[in-house]
């Protein structure tokens, strides 16, 4: 339950060992590069930049091929894949593979020239498709397109509007162009854009006729083909299919290669580890002969780095206590149990320096308050055993992704316990189907009380839960205080409130507001009461009189007090938030039996049966489904909200160790023998 | 039988009526500004579509919690099992009155949780990583509804008939 202690350590060694240590460090994972040494002490800078970026161009290019074989030899997944994590490969595998990345990037070279030549066809398919479509209103005429006439005669080709009658046309060239006479015009087709037309004339006329005819809207088509547009027409498709057949045999080629995805893989990752290897290649500070690595690691992989490296290497390890002003990288070390939500405090941000790590005091508190938000048994076992197969089922499966399941887990087992304790299983189908097709109504009794017929019972406890859990957060701030050395403010801060909300509640617990709520008057003894009120007293007179301390205005220190002491509403609305345990807990329950209900309305039988057996699949599965949500962002807000409002700070910095940051594969480690 | 005799259970189904269609009507209008949100980051990303999916779903709560409220009201006048209770008009409005919060509540919050979402989704657009933060935005919005949703059960189930 704590944040790890971290250490700086500097690692200077000679240059010709650079290649090794950096592999192993990386190999090891437990350095956060964070170099010191400046160039101005007599270090130097490498500058691997380009060496970087051809490393990158290569991964990516992997990546490329990679996509290019899941389009055309696309792989089958199943739909819980995404939970199988990165493949295991063993050391040698690795090394074999990686030996021979001249061919498989050779592969890869291959592989996207094919998918450019596919394209480069398509595009080329589907320009000889526009020529097709330009030509169709021609294939009537039984010349070719660019064929001008005879001797004496000339062909004009061309369209016009689409309302243009032949009459039209002959008026045209007898208004315009009066002196010709032998005109012939034919139209070879009429669509709705256009009419497609021949004319014929003697070739004197036809600089005259055309003339005319463009005063009617006559257009030379745009383009001409000079085969008769039939002919033109099939030689055009004959090509199409040609480059169909080429895309065709490209496509069956890259299928044939789909076996290589692996190798791409593993390439890809070797090439993204070089790429990363250099990047920090290049901060590290180099003299004439020897180079510094320094960085972050925490204590406990001291002794492993200096064994690794130190025993092996001519090199010097020193090993310092991190300065007063470093903030250093963050990481959560938690029990099992507990590191389970620590997915969930990343979310919110990671301790900062010197912060109290909260995971485990909250992962009880989770636990708890999720269980009695979804409060159904049979909703808690569903959950609990699914995450448990998928959690055995999977066990490579990605670290956040691990820990998010096994939080789920035990939130079910939690919900399990609730569920018994509220007598929920899948709301109050017992009774139902007892009721509906056995004549009998049976109910399972609830081993503490039904929410439902109780309400107000539950909103007390709800209260009370979360009075704990504030006074429990508010504790760590003490201890906070504490722990920096400032027993001053631990005591306005801390000791102040706890006596003024401890003396407020016990002043509420007797009051006739309090047994109307709980159904219960409770009677102190007369000391408590006095008690009570002193502590009350105490709280707040000390309160108005400290909280502005740190003001040397006497009024101004009061006025500041005294607005303190108005954060009394801010509590208020903090415990009264809780009572969303309660309303969550029987939402859950309701929409239950009303799917139950609704089930149970086929009445008795076989259809009955089939009826209910539908209604209780779908209705249950979407309740849960809905309140798992729900119970999940409420209990989330709990902790962010009311729990962290407390005390916790967060925005520390997530510990990002200089690793084999690889993407599709993990490397077996395997010890040399 | 006459409306008029039996105008306590016309009241109290009302009051059922009015907690299920104003939080259902709430929620329609959250989950569909959240679902146009939503859409238009999966057109660009189909791989954040299982976040902004339940971003989208966090404004329906409130038609589930009017849901909740109407059939605690059904059943008990007793509408569900048959034997409706002959309620006196009073008591019918009774319920009614304890079925607004709920309702009025349900479609407003139902509302602007939806818009929280829509800027939320944005969030998830960005910075995928930010996801749990972003989901306690409309989460703020949702604990009204929440308490709108207490009072109103605690209301119902005092009502004596």
């Amino acid at each position: 339950m704590a944040v790890l202690q971290m250490q700086r350590i500097s690692i200077c060694a000679l240059k010709r060992d650079r290649k090794a240590i950096l592999e192993n460090l990386q190999s090891m994972g437990v350095i956060e590069m964070n170099q010191i040494a400046g160039e101005d002490d007599g270090f130097d800078k490498m500058d691997t930049q380009n060496a970087r970026v051809g490393f990158e161009k290569k991964a990516q290019l992997s990546e490329n091929a990679l996509a290019i074989l899941e389009l055309y030899a696309p792989q089958k997944q199943s739909l819980l894949s995404s939970l199988e994590g990165k493949a295991l490969v063993g050391q040698k595998k690795f090394n074999d593979t990686v030996a021979a990345k001249e061919t498989i990037i050779a592969k890869a070279d291959a592989l996207v020239a094919m998918n450019k030549e596919i394209a480069e066809n398509k595009a080329n398919i589907l320009k000889l498709s526009n020529q097709i479509e330009s030509l169709s209103p021609w294939l009537n005429l039984d010349v070719p397109m660019n064929y001008t006439g005879t001797d004496k005669v000339a062909m004009l080709l061309g369209t016009m509007a689409a309302d243009t009658a032949p009459d039209t046309v002959y008026a045209k060239i007898a208004t315009h162009a009066r002196e010709t006479d032998a005109v012939d015009v034919e139209i070879i087709r009429t669509d709705k854009d256009a009419i497609y037309l021949v004319v014929f004339c003697l070739r004197d006329d036809a600089a005259a006729v055309e003339e005319a005819l463009r005063a009617g809207g006559f257009a030379r088509p745009s383009q001409v083909a000079d085969k008769k547009p039939a002919e033109k027409k099939a030689d055009l498709e004959a090509e199409i299919k040609k480059l169909n057949n080429e895309i065709e045999k490209r496509e069956e080629e890259i299928r044939t290669m789909a076996s290589c995805r692996e190798e791409l893989k593993i390439i890809g990752d070797y090439f993204r580890m070089r790429a990363d290897k250099y990047e920090i290649l290049g901060t590290l500070p180099q003299s004439q002969r020897t180079f510094v690595v320094s960085g972050y690691i925490p204590v406990k992989a001291v002794d492993a780095v200096k064994k690794a490296i130190g025993e092996v290497y001519d090199c010097v390890i020193d090993v310092d206590d991190l300065k007063e002003d470093e903030e250093a990288p963050t990481i959560l070390a938690n029990n099992a149990f507990s590191s389970s939500v620590e997915g969930v405090l990343e979310s919110y941000g990671l301790p900062h320096k010197g912060e109290f790590d909260p995971t485990t005091i909250m992962s009880f508190f989770y636990v708890f308050f999720f269980g009695m938000m979804l409060s159904d048994a049979a909703y808690g076992a569903i959950i609990a055993i699914a995450c448990f197969i998928v959690l055995k089922k999977f066990p490579r499966m990605g670290e956040g992704m691990h820990k998010s399941l096994k939080m789920f887990m035990f939130c079910g087992i939690s919900t399990l316990v609730w569920g018994i304790l509220f007598g929920g299983y899948f709301g109050n189908v017992v009774d139902i189907v007892s009721g509906t097709f056995f004549g009998k109504t049976v109910t399972v009794p609830a081993l503490w009380f039904v929410p439902l017929n109780d309400p107000m019972r539950l909103l007390v406890y709800s209260l009370a839960f979360g009075v704990v859990h504030l006074f429990v957060g508010l504790g760590i701030k003490g201890y906070m205080l504490l722990k920096d050395g400032k027993p001053l403010d631990f005591f306005c801060d801390v000791v102040l409130w706890y006596a003024f909300l401890i003396g407020l509640l016990l002043m509420l617990i007797p009051t006739d507001i309090f047994a109307s709520i709980a159904q219960a008057k409770i009677t102190f003894p007369p000391f408590l009461n006095m008690l009570a009120k002193t502590l009350a007293i105490i709280g707040v007179v000390g309160l108005v009189l400290m909280s502005g301390r740190e003001n040397k205005n006497p009024a101004l220190r009061i006025a500041l007090g005294a607005y303190d002491v108005y954060n009394i509403t801010g509590w208020l609305s903090d415990v009264l938030s809780y009572s969303r345990l309660l309303a969550l807990g029987l939402a859950t329950g309701v929409i239950a039996s009303v799917v139950n209900q609704m089930g149970s309305m086929f009445g008795k039988g076989i259809v009955g049966i089939i009826g209910f057996l539908i209604v209780f699949i779908i209705g249950h599965t979407l309740n849960l489904a809905i309140n798992l949500l729900g119970a999940y962002v409420h209990t989330n807000r709990l902790q962010f909200v009311e729990f962290f409002g407390k005390f916790y700070e967060g925005g520390g910095k997530p510990f990002e160790p200089f690793k084999s940051d690889t993407k599709y594969v993990d490397i077996k480690e395997e010890t040399l023998s | 039988m006459s409306i008029w005799s039996n105008l306590g259970l016309v009241y109290a189904l009302l009051g059922a009526a009015v907690a299920v269609f104003l939080a259902g009507a709430g929620s329609a209008i959250g989950v569909g500004i959240a679902g146009q949100a939503a859409a238009g980051v999966v057109t660009e990303d189909p791989s954040k579509f299982a976040k902004v999916l339940i971003m989208q779903l966090l404004p329906g709560t409130q038609g589930i919690y009017g849901l909740l409220v109407g059939f605690i009201t059904l059943s008990k006048v007793g509408l569900l099992g048959g034997g409706a209770a002959a309620l006196e008009p009073q008591t019918g409005l009774l319920i009614l009155a304890a079925c607004m919060p709920i309702g009025i509540v349900g479609l407003i919050s139902g509302k602007y949780q939806g818009m929280t979402s829509a800027a939320s989704i944005g969030i998830v657009a960005k910075k995928p990583d930010q996801f749990g933060k972003a989901m306690l935005f409309p989460a703020m919005v949702e604990t009204y509804a929440i308490l709108a949703l207490l009072i109103s059960i605690l209301a119902v189930n005092a009502v004596q008939i």
